[in-house]
């Protein structure tokens, strides 16, 4: 590794029967990730499974003990890797239809994600699924990856058709900007080595273009959003007055002397300092956690957001969004829950239920609750204003989650829309 | 504008800030585990980056096995002490006095029993949230866990009903009597950490860089001789050039075969080592498949 390492998040979409294991496995074996005693003890349950002789990569991916013996994945497992260039973190998660929800964790933090075919199938209901989760949840960067090659003779004439119904279909949910990859996961065709049997494809293999592809834009980069984590009042001797707002940039920059606007009050001041434990900063930008203080004295508690930028987020109390029900309990309209967006805590009730989206056919349906994995549009009322962009526009500002205060679990997932 | 690209170190940095600053703002009562491993070391850098020029909004807390090495019971009171950071240490040996530790023999191995003093420890404080420095990548268990991690009055982390964890939007929320442990190094590796101990230039004990010792093979390991493990008949005690990877319960904590005087040459051995962490170093991860699920399961950190 070297200083510029960058660090690079993906999701892989598909399920057992497409050769997702296997292609993470190869993946992890071929960039020469995986360890002796890990390849020994996926080596042993092999044999003890009455493999023949070939170790089942798979098996480098299967957690839990619950998972070992169902012989599937019910959770999203986070995996590591590194290259010279890029460390990676592959979000994985099961394809089961039921786990619609892992998918939208696991896609939340991601920057990329692999929608995994097999060419022998072509574009599957779950495809589109999965690539209608990717495209909701904003995920930057698709890559299509046509995997088991092998079993239709390397066709480039196969791999064209499939890939001309992908982008037909994904033209339709706005998103044009993907890249198509052949290979065979099983035989390392195109995942880490380019391998004898695809020289037709002029393209990269998957590692490659992992490596190479540009995120830096991934985060917006001209609205300055600062929720504001926590005070630093040290009250010692030597800091007497210091009165510093610590939080994470999430998206834009800002320099010393900088005016900014804090909301909702709507008060604006001036930038005096960018104090980090490294030094005071002239400017920092996203993804940065830093500590600012300001030219004046202002009440500012946790919850409260400083902007900078020609666009200003909404400051409202009521908000349309799309949900994802994550929860066993379904949604019960004559409660109350609480959302979390940013560093605000707030009470929320759901005003109305728009429609449902059927995840298979992305038909819209009328509904009277939301059972989990079901995706919805909904109008949103809380008890205290919110401080947010549109989903699509900031990913941080726009997002939150809904808790219920019962059982105190996360029972959705919010984006909000504008407009 | 132009953005300066920021590395995958200072990514984790930040991401790691931030999860200490949500506990601090969320959680009524925290605390910081802290052994004066490489790991705890590297999170108590993160909180002062977290929470400087303040305090630590959280104490120190370290549950003592009392089958630690000196070298890093010593380190542990220094850094405690050169921050001027509160430090508490319960001990399991306080455990097996109350009875509500029983061991089979004097000088087993006792990670596992960590749990019962840990949850003691918390019901002592009233500790609504616990931090550690556990990593993904360190075990196939931890690799499903939550960065904020939901535990019932039992400490028992249930695997098939974690709590889902979307953006950076954690949910820190837990009844009385119930807790989170919190892990915000969880997406940093073994090769991350020892990047950061480099670039920061962090003390931490100097087992973890080469050394020559007294050592026994035993059970497909090397393992250190000292008051806990004496050579049984038939044993060889040999002189090497060890590092450890992992400094936990010296009775069940192997040393590795290394020549590496710094964290640079440790980053140089790592890049090459084909064998796991916990793999290399822990004897108690090897008995099944599944041991370190089993003792989450149990209120293990």
């Amino acid at each position: 590794m070297s200083n510029t390492t960058q660090l690079l998040r993906f999701i892989t979409a598909g399920s057992v029967d497409d050769g997702k294991s296997t292609l993470i496995g190869r993946l992890l074996h071929d960039s020469k990730s995986i360890f002796e005693d890990q390849l020994s003890a996926i080596t042993k349950t092999s044999e003890r499974r009455g493999g023949m002789g070939a170790v089942d990569l798979s098996l480098l991916t299967d957690g839990l003990q619950a998972e070992r013996e169902q012989g599937i994945t019910i959770d999203v497992a986070y995996r590591y890797f590194a290259t010279p260039k890029r460390k990676f973190i592959i979000g994985d998660t099961p394809g089961h239809e039921q786990y619609t929800r892992n998918m939208v964790t696991a896609a939340s933090t991601a920057n990329l994600a692999i929608i995994l075919i097999d060419a022998r199938k072509g574009v599957l209901t779950q495809t589109r699924r999965h690539t209608f989760i990717t495209s909701l949840v904003g995920v930057p960067h698709i890559v299509l990856a046509v995997n088991k090659m092998d079993m239709v003779d390397y066709s480039e004439e196969t791999f064209d058709a499939i890939c001309a119904e992908y982008r037909a279909f994904a033209a339709q949910l706005g998103l044009h900007e993907m890249t198509c990859i052949p290979m065979s996961a099983l035989n390392g065709d195109m995942v880490v080595e380019r391998g004898e049997n695809l020289n037709w494809y002029q393209g990269s293999p998957l590692l490659e273009l992992l490596e190479n592809v540009v995120i830096d834009h991934d985060i917006n980069t001209t609205d300055f959003r600062y929720p504001v984590q926590w005070v630093c009042r040290p009250q010692t001797q030597e800091y007497h007055d210091f009165r510093g707002y610590m939080g994470r940039i999430e998206s834009g920059d800002i320099a010393a002397g900088d005016e900014i606007t804090i909301l909702p009050s709507g008060r604006t001041t001036k930038v005096k300092e960018i104090v980090t434990f490294d030094g005071n900063l002239q400017r920092a930008c996203a993804p940065q956690s830093v500590t600012l203080t300001l030219t004046d004295e202002i009440d500012i508690s946790r919850g409260d957001m400083f902007v900078k930028s020609a666009a200003m987020p909404q400051v409202s109390k009521e908000f349309e969004a799309m949900l994802c029900w994550l929860s066993e309990s379904p949604l019960d309209l004559s409660r109350k829950y609480i959302i979390k967006h940013t560093t605000r805590v707030v009470k929320c009730l759901f005003a109305r239920l728009e429609y449902r989206v059927d995840v298979n056919t992305l038909e819209q349906h009328s509904s009277a609750t939301l059972n989990m994995n079901d995706i919805a549009r909904v109008a949103m009322k809380v008890q205290q204003p919110l401080v947010f962009d549109s989903y699509i526009t900031n990913r941080f500002t726009g997002s939150f989650i809904v808790i219920d205060e019962a059982t105190n679990n996360t029972v959705a997932a919010g984006m909000i829309i504008i407009g | 504008m132009s953005n300066q690209p920021f590395t995958h170190l200072d990514v984790l940095e930040s991401e790691s800030i931030h999860i200490m600053r949500e506990v601090a703002a969320e959680c009524k009562n925290p605390a910081l585990l802290f052994s004066g491993g490489k790991d705890s070391i590297v999170m108590l850098r993160l909180a002062e980056k977290a929470f400087r020029p303040a305090r630590f909004p959280f104490p120190l807390v370290h549950i003592d096995t009392e089958h630690n090495f000196p070298e890093v019971i010593a380190c542990r009171d220094k850094l405690a002490s050169d921050l001027g950071e509160r430090l508490i240490v319960r001990s399991l040996d306080d455990s097996i006095k109350k009875g509500t530790i029983v061991l089979k023999n004097a000088d087993q191995g006792r990670n596992a029993f960590q749990s019962v003093t840990l949850l003691e420890t918390i019901a002592e404080f009233g500790f609504d949230a616990c931090i550690g420095g556990a990593r993904r990548d360190e075990e196939k268990a931890r690799a499903k866990e939550r960065i904020f991690s939901f535990r019932d009055e039992f400490g028992q982390w249930d695997p098939k009903n974690q709590r889902p964890e979307l953006w950076d939007t954690y949910n820190t929320r837990v009844h009385a009597g119930e807790n989170i442990r919190v892990f915000p190094i969880s997406n940093w590796t073994e090769m991350d950490i020892w990047e950061y101990i480099a670039r920061e230039k962090l003390y931490i004990p100097d087992i973890y860089y080469a050394h020559e010792r007294e050592v026994i093979r035993r059970d497909n390991g090397i393992l250190p001789v000292s008051h806990l493990v004496q050579p049984r008949s038939g044993e060889k005690v040999e002189k090497m050039m060890v590092r450890f990877r992992t400094v936990g319960d010296m009775t069940c904590t192997c040393p590795v075969e290394s020549h590496a005087r710094n964290a640079q040459e440790i980053i140089e051995e790592t890049a090459i080592t084909r064998i796991t962490e916990r793999g290399a170093t822990r004897m108690d991860d090897q008995t099944s498949e599944a041991s370190m699920e089993l003792r989450k399961k149990e209120g293990y950190f």
